[in-house]
């Protein structure tokens, strides 16, 4: 199972990604953003970072790498995207996924151990979860605070297209508590929280981020 | 204004230089012109003031640190010493790690935001330039009272800068530390301490030899930012009304930084480089003089082939341009298209502006007008040397003992802790370290607020590396010499507290004005006794960075030498945590407690100082570090006491996981009684929490390396009691974390 990571300039948890894959029983492909050329992979992560350095909108630059021109194709197919802390703001600033991500309303950067409820489980990225399984994954972000329309909020909600929210407290002032969301079909996920920084409970405040990883190979196994 | 080219300068011998506003001295401008047999052109003397800085030259210092080199232990693990970029040790399976702390203490008060961001840069390109991938990050961090107006805009500024610059790098920020004193005011300390990792083979060097190799400046473009932050910045004291000197300090483009690690790393991986340097103090000045003493002496430079930002920039300024974000390599031409080629994947600007040559001065020319011509290493090695006057200093006579209140009964143990582990020094750190991203690379073991930071550096074997850094700066003001030596046993404790073998040193040695003979004489203190520890201990100094002037008016920072220890573990997954993991452990301190409370965080409470510091028994720390390591395997916690005693190191330890202890003191056996058994600061104990299975392995082990073993309790219920006063953990919590909130938000 061929997952490929995406490396844009100033990504920085692609590396943590790779492994992630790779953990959870998959091979890694790593990804570069001045190609259009996803070398056969099955689904794709857009990693955590400050790509371009984030200087302008976050992921405002990134939407445009020539990579992302494939993704946004594939993604319209039912590709398998899953994009974590900046990649989930480049999933939105190329509108595969609704809404945006703005400053944490305190205005601090935060890097914490979160308490999160999943309650999507029908996406290819967290069909190894039950509904209601509560996780603990770092999130660690400047502008990671979700902010929609009432009407796309609404729909998101009616839809039940809210893949993970904060449990406990709100770290950012996200709106519904939304800490990860899909597109209508599903296969196109954002997350702020870092699953990838989950998977080893060595490094990490524990092992619950595997699954993301491990549900798209099953997802994958099983098509 | 004209060019000042060296044939001006031949025929017009008498022209007014600036030199005494570029900070040289009367006799060090003589000294240039005897160099060069005529007066320097303004853009040498640019060079030379800069690189003959205090900051760049180590003038004041110099005299004294060749005691590193005089009482340096033999060690196999030192693979490069002193006076490269940063040192470089052996950890085992072909691996060699880098690291070094260096200070921007200056740039951070003036612009605290941008002055702690290019701290952070400056220190992972020296770390970077070695060849090895940066992994690690920790800022010890210094500021007056914290209270003060001034710490409310310096300490968010600082913090946020090193977050700011670190966490858009890609780099863990696993430790450090944060002390307030009112000697900071106006003062604060920012230093940054980065960590890399490489194969042995990969070491690169600063130095440029083979004639007609090329001499590539990459990264950045220069602009007019920092130009002459070294010299003025980093080598005055500041003084009322200059606040002319703001737009000197650099401004930093993290973004810049983190391609130009990958671009580098790709480079090196493909064994593009004969030599490189990273631009830092001095800029281009410091680059091409050093890369060119360090080779045969010859290179040629095309001053006007640099990429400016500014294009109205002159050629002085270019030369002292501080712009971050630069490196400079010296390649074979037959490489040079591979290197460019990688460059240009990573949009990084690379150009060629000269070559080495086989002559022995550093010419560079700017539109083929000759502007520089020295022979490199006057500007980069033979800066003048003082040996600046000594005197100790007045004040230690008259010094008191501390006389704060003892505790007489259990009843006064509640108001006592609460007050001691709410105060700024002792509160928890979580506002701070919750800005700094500690899980990026996926690496990091343990991070703040554990003893030490530790980074796996190996998936397969489990290898890693603990990092540590410590200082005592009352202990020190105290009594230098022992300050600095305790400051490095804490740091190895530290180190083997967690489950790792200290291996080397490096340090930052901050402190007042080197023309004031009281300073002058901490500092001569503190280095021999660090030269001295360093040999006792058998640990090798990999290198370090001095930070004079730290200094408003007569009043002087504390004397402060921040020691950092790197350690290293063979298998990260038995590392020991601080926490209490569970209930029915039993309790031990380890190490006896004593009734000195001079420098200890209690006596600051009570507005004291004390009169002398505690005398480091080195013996009894080489056998404590002996046991953590052999007996960690049974150890379900460990924590180091020391700032704020047992009663800190109690509150962190059953705060962490939210698992209550029971704690019994025995007054009559301990000098100075429930007091100091609570608050006095005596080095050399750890506080460790055993399984009662394992108790007789523990205590076997404490009578072979003869370290004294307490029990002092037990761990469980949801409070910390202590002699039958019991503080709910929920209180306890609030106390320890809203300090910083309440002060900075």
């Amino acid at each position: 199972m061929r997952i490929g990571v995406v490396t844009f300039p100033g990504s920085l948890d692609d590396s943590s990604a790779l492994r992630a894959i790779r953990l959870a029983g998959g091979t890694p492909v790593p990804l570069f953003h001045a190609s259009d050329d996803l070398k056969e992979v099955q689904a794709v992560v857009l990693p955590g970072g400050f790509s371009y350095g984030d200087y302008l909108r976050c992921g405002a630059i990134s939407r445009f790498a020539p990579i992302m021109a494939s993704i946004i194709v594939a993604a319209e197919h039912g590709f398998p995207v899953l994009g974590i802390c900046n990649g989930f703001q480049i999933l939105c600033e190329s509108h595969l996924l609704p809404g945006a991500l703005t400053r944490n309303q305190d205005l601090h950067f935060v890097c914490t151990d979160q308490a999160l409820i999943v309650e999507n489980t029908n996406t290819p990225w967290t069909n190894g979860y039950s509904k209601g399984d509560r996780i603990t994954v770092p999130i660690k972000n400047g502008e990671g605070s979700f902010q929609a329309s009432t009407d796309t909020l609404k729909q998101l909600e009616d839809d039940g297209r809210i893949v993970l929210r904060y449990a406990d407290k709100n770290p950012n002032g996200s709106q519904h508590d939304i800490a990860g969301i899909s597109n209508a079909r599903g296969n196109v996920v954002g997350v702020m929280p870092h699953p990838e920084q989950a998977i080893e409970s060595l490094t990490g405040p524990s092992e619950d981020g595997l699954t993301f990883f491990t549900s798209v190979l099953h997802t994958m196994v099983g098509r | 204004m004209a060019l000042d080219t060296v044939a001006t300068a031949a025929a017009n011998p008498t022209t007014e230089q600036p030199w005494r506003e570029l900070g040289l001295k009367e006799d060090e401008y003589a000294r240039i012109k005897e160099i060069l047999g005529r007066r320097p052109t303004s853009s040498e003397l640019a060079m030379y003031s800069v690189m003959w800085s205090e900051h760049c030259s180590y003038k004041s210092s110099k005299v004294h640190l060749k005691q590193f080199g005089e009482k340096a232990p033999k060690s196999d693990a030192l693979l490069v010493g002193i006076g490269e970029n940063a040192g470089v040790v052996d950890i085992g399976q072909g691996y060699a790690v880098t690291f070094k702390i260096e200070s921007h203490n200056h740039p951070s008060f003036v612009e605290p935001y941008q002055g702690a961001a290019t701290g952070v840069g400056g220190i992972v390109r020296d770390i970077l330039t070695m060849g090895a991938r940066p992994i690690a990050i920790m800022d010890p961090l210094r500021f007056g009272p914290a209270d003060a107006v001034d710490t409310r805009r310096v300490l968010p500024g600082v913090i946020a800068g090193v977050g700011g610059y670190g966490n858009c790098l890609g780099l863990p920020n696993i430790g450090g530390e944060i002390v307030f004193d009112e000697t900071y005011a106006g003062n604060p300390l920012v230093n940054a301490l980065c960590v890399g990792v490489m194969r042995h083979e990969d070491i690169k060097l600063a130095t440029a030899h083979g004639t007609g190799n090329l001499v590539v400046l990459f990264g950045a473009k220069t602009g007019g930012d920092g130009i002459g932050g070294v010299s003025v910045l980093a080598s005055e004291t500041f003084a009322s009304g200059k606040a002319a000197k703001r737009p000197s300090v650099q401004v930093g483009d993290p973004f810049a930084e983190k391609v130009l690690i990958e671009c580098s790393l790709e480079i090196f991986a493909e064994d593009l480089v004969i030599g490189i340097q990273d631009l830092g103090g001095a800029g281009l000045s410091c680059a091409t003089s050093e890369l060119a003493s360090a080779g045969s002496g010859g290179m040629a430079i095309q001053l006007e082939k640099v990429p400016l930002r500014d294009p109205s920039l002159s050629p002085e300024e270019i030369l002292m341009s501080e712009s971050q974000e630069r490196m400079c390599a010296i390649i074979e031409p037959s490489k040079l298209s591979r290197f460019m080629k990688i460059c240009k994947k990573w949009d990084v600007t690379a150009t060629v502006i000269g070559a080495v040559t086989d002559g022995e001065n550093l010419r560079i020319t700017f539109n083929g007008e000759l502007i520089v011509d020295v022979p490199p290493r006057t500007v980069a090695h033979d800066g003048p040397v003082y040996n600046r006057p000594i005197a100790k200093p007045a004040y230690l006579d008259s010094l008191k003992p501390v006389t704060a209140p003892a505790i007489s009964n259990p009843s006064d143990i509640k108001a006592a802790l609460l007050q001691l582990i709410s105060s700024p020094n002792i509160a928890d750190k979580s506002w701070v370290t919750d800005q700094y991203d500690r899980y990026v690379q996926g690496n990091s073991v343990l991070s703040q607020p554990e003893d030490s930071g530790m980074v796996r550096i190996d998936e397969q074997t489990h290898l890693g590396v603990a990092i540590s850094t410590d200082a005592n700066a009352r202990w020190s003001y105290l009594d230098p010499y022992n300050g600095a030596k305790l400051a490095l046993l804490e740091s190895c404790r530290n180190i083997a507290t967690t489950g790792a073998k200290p291996l080397a040193i490096t340090n930052c040695l901050n402190f007042g004005s080197p023309e004031d003979p009281g300073v002058m004489w901490q500092f001569s203190e503190t280095v021999r006794g660090l030269a001295d520890i360093c040999l006792e201990m058998g640990l090798p100094v990999t290198g370090g960075n001095v930070s004079f002037y730290n200094q408003t008016g007569a009043v002087a920072i504390l004397p402060t030498p921040v020691i950092g220890v790197l350690g290293v573990i063979q298998d990260v997954r038995t590392r020991t945590k601080m926490g209490l993991p569970a209930a029915g452990l039993e309790i031990f301190q380890l190490g006896n407690t004593d009734d000195n409370f001079s420098g200890s965080e209690y006596a600051h409470l009570h507005g004291q100082i004390g009169d002398h510091a505690p005398t480091p028994d080195i013996d009894a720390e080489i056998r404590l570090v002996n046991l953590l390591l052999e007996a960690q395997q049974f150890f379900q916690s460990a924590h180091d006491i020391s700032d704020g005693g047992l009663a800190a190191a109690l509150t962190e330890t059953v705060l962490k996981n939210s698992v209550g202890a029971t704690i019994e003191l025995i007054e009559q056996y301990i000098p100075g009684g429930l007091t100091a058994g609570l608050f006095a600061e005596t080095p050399g104990r750890v506080l460790i929490a055993v399984d009662p299975v394992n108790i007789e392995e523990v205590r076997a082990l404490s009578n072979k390396y003869n370290v004294p073993m307490h029990r002092i309790g037990k761990s469980g219920g949801s409070a910390l009691v202590i002699n039958g006063e019991s503080i709910e953990l929920t209180e306890l919590r609030t106390a320890h974390t809203e300090t910083f909130a309440k002060l900075f938000n």
